[in-house]
């Protein structure tokens, strides 16, 4: 039994748009898992919901003509990992909501709600920082198109205005092409967990698969929001691929991450963590490649 | 004879079960009922000093809220015990129904009535509680300390009971020159059983008597408590048990039944539910007592022990509930797993501001385990040892009879258990190609073996009353007070009374629910005491009935009642086989005579004098990935000597859900509290780290099957036992693959971080 208000259900994305309007203090609700769970803590007890559930318009993977790769914001974590699309050209992404809780919560959890909800942890934030994605918008003027890294404020807070609806997210065809990418879920057990750190490293060699072309590696939990790593980036970018590089790679990320104490982990730990999971990523992503360490 | 019994036969309840059509404490609850919420202490350890409902009073659909300084002033305990009737041996009464001496965070001040959840929720919120504060203490050690917060004005320095054991002289056998020293602290968590259904209960008057309806292991004991919390007489109170999810001990206590039955007399009578939430049943049912263990060893260099000391510290939490019983039983098994001449033991149990600890599947054992099977490795360590070798050297002998509780070992169990894990795990060869292992993963091997007696003979009462009321088809009815938690003992039952009674299990039906008022007095599901125990008063029973239906057989058929028997439902003439009637033939005609009718029924109570030893081990293989400390379990052996076993494939089930438990108490599960606080930091299971089936390897059960002599049915605990053993067998093979000797569980990522860098295997 949910202390609810109301609950409103959009029939379209102007529709839910204009409820948004009407009912700024209400709460999107789309698969519900992070929603109904904070009711019925009491967090939101007595909220209004918008539910986005029934937009179909916003589920599935599509290539747009440019080559650009757009994920409809209520897409499942199931569909993703299972879409062609994906496995074809970030096959990494689809691991990563792979592993969000059990089967049950990547069959209703969206990634456009695992965005929205603005916490370090999501298990598909710290790929789509790596990949540089674009949050799509949608408002009473249209479409609106920003950076991931802009469109996490702070924890728990993102750049959505009154009016908005997230519709969908973008991954440029230069950022995915030819990458391959590895992510690694630190966690206290093998399912149903939360990421005590999240990494995300994706690669582009030279055509010879002995240099790396360009690197990228993000994370999740090493700091308030999800963030790059830019100096083991460029530590990467241009060199010969080798075991020291790894080493390198590894332990440039400490100049980077800012993980804290918690009661869940102790930031020296995660510290530690993330200097051997951004070796053992970027070596994975080498291999994915093609190259060899 | 035996038909039914040693059959994997399915499960009588398999059907409802699986199709969801078995009722639960909910199901039965009917619609109409009104919701009770609890308002939890939000401070550690104080006194409440006012609580303002006048808000929550105004919230439509709240019905009446009720606060501790309405309660009524009658002590109670709740512990699962038999009560006793000697006032010396009688349970802590140290709980009211609602508490203005707050004594751990999220103890209950306040309740409210209301017609559903959602206001009975707000009501809740809209209370406004003041407290006057006092300091808190978490630490079981700290709180013995003088001058730390007193939780219970009657208990100096915390100390709810202390107790000890000496044997020989250990200050002179230490002295004996050439003698290798061990010494280790080793603690245990926090844990919560984590049973899949929550408790809850409903209540409501009828006809002048308290009904209660509850998910609990234990409806004869919880009747008794809540005649005593509400000062009603006994014959009073009603209590009924439907089919329950699971309980792990954390039902073998009264938990919110008191409570909920008086909120009904509060609101005359009316029917009442109260179901607990999942984060309320982290904290405010109960949960297994940490305990810290120092054990100091003396051993001479060819493995032989000297003398020996035993400390354990058992974080009682703020109430007494199940006590001291559960540390004292971890204590009573450390002389006799390995029998020693000279013993300093003492075990003491403390309060403090956490939540209550009371009886969890092991009930002190898998804390004991832990802290000696750690230290037995640690021992091999120290003088070169092979840690099979030296169990098959020290381990309690053929022949063992233990002075006070009678209990003999009649057979070579723990060799034969053994034998039969190190042959399915592979033992010696992976002993051999482990060693010497560099690099950052690496693979151990390590074992542990466990000490559990089943049942409470001689601490407490052991009996069993069971009746059977033959149908004119010649099926039957049978009941006892032990109760199906869902571990299998109505099949288990099922299959005792087809063979005993000599009738189709076809025809045989369990009463699985029990009721106060019509099922005969048994006091429940605990200390893996059921099969054995209810093993007696079935045969009793069974043979009770058979008198009373050869009797008549011996009147309808005029054959002499010794060459008479009943087999597979058939009145057989002995002399020559042939079957003279069925027994369904019989019952009709018994039933519908016209000269004589008879109802035929047979009733018993049977007393247990004897209790019985139930040993095994665990294997496991692990692989440590030393630089991600994380932990990975390549195989788990368990296996055990339960006696003769009733039904293998439940029992093989029983023990993969031991195995799963003490893989969770082993590498992830732990409450976890703030230091500054006091507040429960993870009671939910995202935060709570339950084993999930991910972190599992592939379980593998192996069981020796000696008859145990004092049962009918030749068996002995399996409930228990099998969650005994597994942590310190994981500890120890991490142990075997890195050197590092983990001196806690659970072994999370986190300790395995401090205490390789403490070995110097990470160096950041």
């Amino acid at each position: 039994m949910y202390d609810m208000k109301a609950l409103y259900q959009a029939e379209s994305v102007q529709d839910a748009v204009a409820l948004r309007l009407k009912h700024p203090e209400a709460q999107i609700i789309a698969g519900g898992s992070d929603v109904l769970v904070q009711m019925r803590e009491g967090k939101r007890a007595g909220a209004e919901l918008i539910s986005v559930y029934g937009l179909d318009a916003l589920r599935g993977v599509s290539l747009e003509a440019d080559g650009t790769l757009r994920i409809g914001s209520l897409t499942s974590f199931s569909h993703i990992t299972r879409d062609p699309l994906i496995q074809k050209y970030v096959n990494v992404l689809g691991e990563a909501v792979d592993q969000v809780g059990g089967p049950q919560i990547r069959n209703i959890g969206t990634i456009g709600g695992n965005t929205c909800n603005g916490v370090t942890s999501a298990d598909s934030a710290s790929t789509l920082f790596a990949y540089d994605a674009t949050v799509e918008l949608t408002g009473q003027d249209g479409v609106r198109r920003v950076p991931i890294q802009e469109f996490y404020i702070r924890a728990g807070k993102v750049d959505i205005r009154a009016g908005e609806l997230q519709t969908a997210i973008l991954i440029s065809r230069e950022s995915y092409e030819h990458t391959f990418g590895h992510y690694i879920k630190y966690a206290m057990r093998s399912a149903m967990d939360i990421a005590t750190l999240g990494t995300s490293v994706n690669v582009r060699l030279s055509d010879d698969k002995k240099y790396v072309e360009r690197a990228r590696v993000a994370f999740g939990v090493a700091g308030p929001i999800p963030l790059r790593a830019e100096t083991a980036e460029k530590t990467a970018a241009g060199a010969r691929l080798s075991a020291e590089l790894a080493e390198a790679f590894g332990a440039a990320v400490r100049e980077d991450i800012h993980p804290r104490d918690s009661w869940r982990a102790a930031r020296d730990f995660r510290m530690h963590i993330a200097v051997e999971s951004a070796k053992r990523a970027f070596a994975e992503a080498v291999r994915l490649a093609g190259g060899e360490l | 004879m035996s038909k039914s019994v040693g059959k994997s036969v399915a499960r009588v309840d398999a059907y409802e079960k699986a199709t969801g059509r078995a009722k639960y404490m909910d199901d039965l609850c009917d619609r109409s009922a009104l919701v009770v919420k609890i308002c939890h202490a939000a401070i550690a350890h104080g006194y409440v000093r006012s609580i303002d409902t006048a808000q929550a009073e105004t919230v439509p659909g709240v019905v009446r809220v009720l606060t501790c300084f309405d309660v009524p002033n009658l002590p109670f305990p709740t512990a699962g015990h038999p009560w006793s009737t000697d006032p010396a041996h009688q349970d802590v009464a140290d709980r009211l129904l609602l508490n203005r001496h707050v004594r751990y965070f999220g103890d209950e001040v306040a309740v409210v009535i209301a017609e559903d959840e959602v206001a009975a929720m707000q009501g809740v919120r809209a209370l406004k509680v003041t407290y006057d504060e006092l300091p808190f203490v978490l630490d079981v050690q700290k709180a013995m300390e003088d001058g730390a917060p007193q939780i219970h004005e009657e208990f100096p320095n915390n100390i709810l009971k202390h107790t000890d054991l000496r044997k020989g002289d250990y200050q002179k056998a230490i002295l004996e020159p050439g003698l290798i020293r061990v010494e280790g602290w080793y603690d245990t968590p926090t844990v919560q059983h984590c049973h899949i259904e929550n408790h809850g209960c409903f209540a409501y008057m009828d006809a002048g008597r308290m009904v209660v309806v509850s998910s609990t292991q234990i409806p004869h004991i919880v009747r008794r408590v809540v005649g005593q919390a509400l000062g009603l007489p006994w014959g009073k109170v009603r209590l009924i048990k439907p089919y329950i999810g699971g309980g792990f001990g954390n039902k073998q206590d009264a938990l919110y039944e008191p409570l909920c039955a008086w909120c009904s007399t509060m609101v005359g009578g009316r029917l009442v539910k109260l179901e607990c939430t999942r984060e309320e049943t982290f904290v405010s049912n109960r949960v297994r007592h940490a305990i810290r263990t120092h054990i100091i060893s003396y051993v001479r260099p060819d493995g032989t022990l000297v003398a020996r000391k035993f400390e354990a510290f058992s974080n009682q939490g703020a109430y007494a509930s199940h006590g001291h019983g559960v540390v004292a039983k971890g204590m009573g098994a450390f002389p006799q797993l390995y029998p020693c001449d000279n013993l300093e033991c003492d075990c003491w149990s403390v309060f403090t501001n956490r939540p209550a600890a009371g009886a969890m599947r092991g009930y002190g054992i898998p804390q004991a385990m832990f802290a000696g099977e750690s230290h037995i490795d640690d021992i091999c360590k120290a003088v070169g040892m092979v840690p099979l070798e030296f169990r098959r050297k020290n381990l309690m002998p053929v022949g063992y009879v233990d002075g006070f509780s009678k209990n003999e070992l009649y057979t070579d169990t723990f060799n034969q258990c053994m034998d039969k894990g190190m042959a399915a795990i592979d033992y010696e060869r992976k002993l051999r190609e482990y060693q010497n292992q560099t690099g950052p993963v690496r693979k151990g091997i390590g074992l542990a073996v466990f000490w559990y007696n089943t049942a409470v003979w001689p601490i407490s009462l052991e009996s069993s009353s069971c009746r059977m009321v033959l149908n004119q088809d010649g099926s039957l009815q049978f009941q006892t007070g032990e109760t199906e938690i869902g571990q299998g003992c109505d099949t288990a039952y099922s299959q005792m009374v087809a063979d005993a009674v000599g009738v189709p299990l076809r025809d045989v039906h369990v009463v699985s629910s029990q009721d106060t008022d019509v099922t005969p007095f048994g006091t429940g599901a605990y200390a893996s005491r059921q099969t054995y125990i209810g093993g007696f008063s079935i045969a009793q029973t069974a043979a009770a009935l058979r008198e009373r239906i050869l009797e008549i057989a011996h009147e309808q058929t005029r054959m002499p009642v010794s060459n008479l028997d009943l087999a597979d439902g058939q009145i057989v003439r002995k002399s020559d086989g042939r079957v003279l009637k069925s027994l369904g033939d019989l019952a009709t005609e018994s039933l519908y005579s016209l000269e004589n009718s008879q109802h035929i029924t047979a009733e018993t109570t049977a007393q247990i004098k004897s209790n019985a030893y139930s040993f095994g081990c665990s294997f496991v293989e692990v692989e440590v990935d030393i630089p991600m400390c994380k932990v990975k379990l390549l195989h788990m052996v368990n296996v055990h000597d339960c006696g003769r076993l009733i039904n293998p494939a439940l029992a093989e089930a029983q023990v993969h859900g031991g195995m799963s438990m003490a893989i969770g108490y082993g590498l992830s599960e732990e409450l976890k509290f703030d230091e500054e606080t006091g507040r429960p930091l993870n009671n939910n299971l995202l935060d709570y780290k339950l084993s999930t089936f991910m972190d599992h390897p592939t379980l593998e059960v192996g069981f020796v099957e000696n008859p145990e002599p004092t049962s009918p049915f030749g068996t002995k605990a399996l409930g228990e036992p099998p969650a005994c053993s597994g942590a310190p067998a994981i500890r120890n093979a991490i142990l075997n693959a890195t050197g590092v000797a983990i001196d806690c569980c659970p072994i999370t990522p986190h300790v395995l971080y401090r205490q390789f860098k403490e070995a110097g295997l990470i160096t950041d």
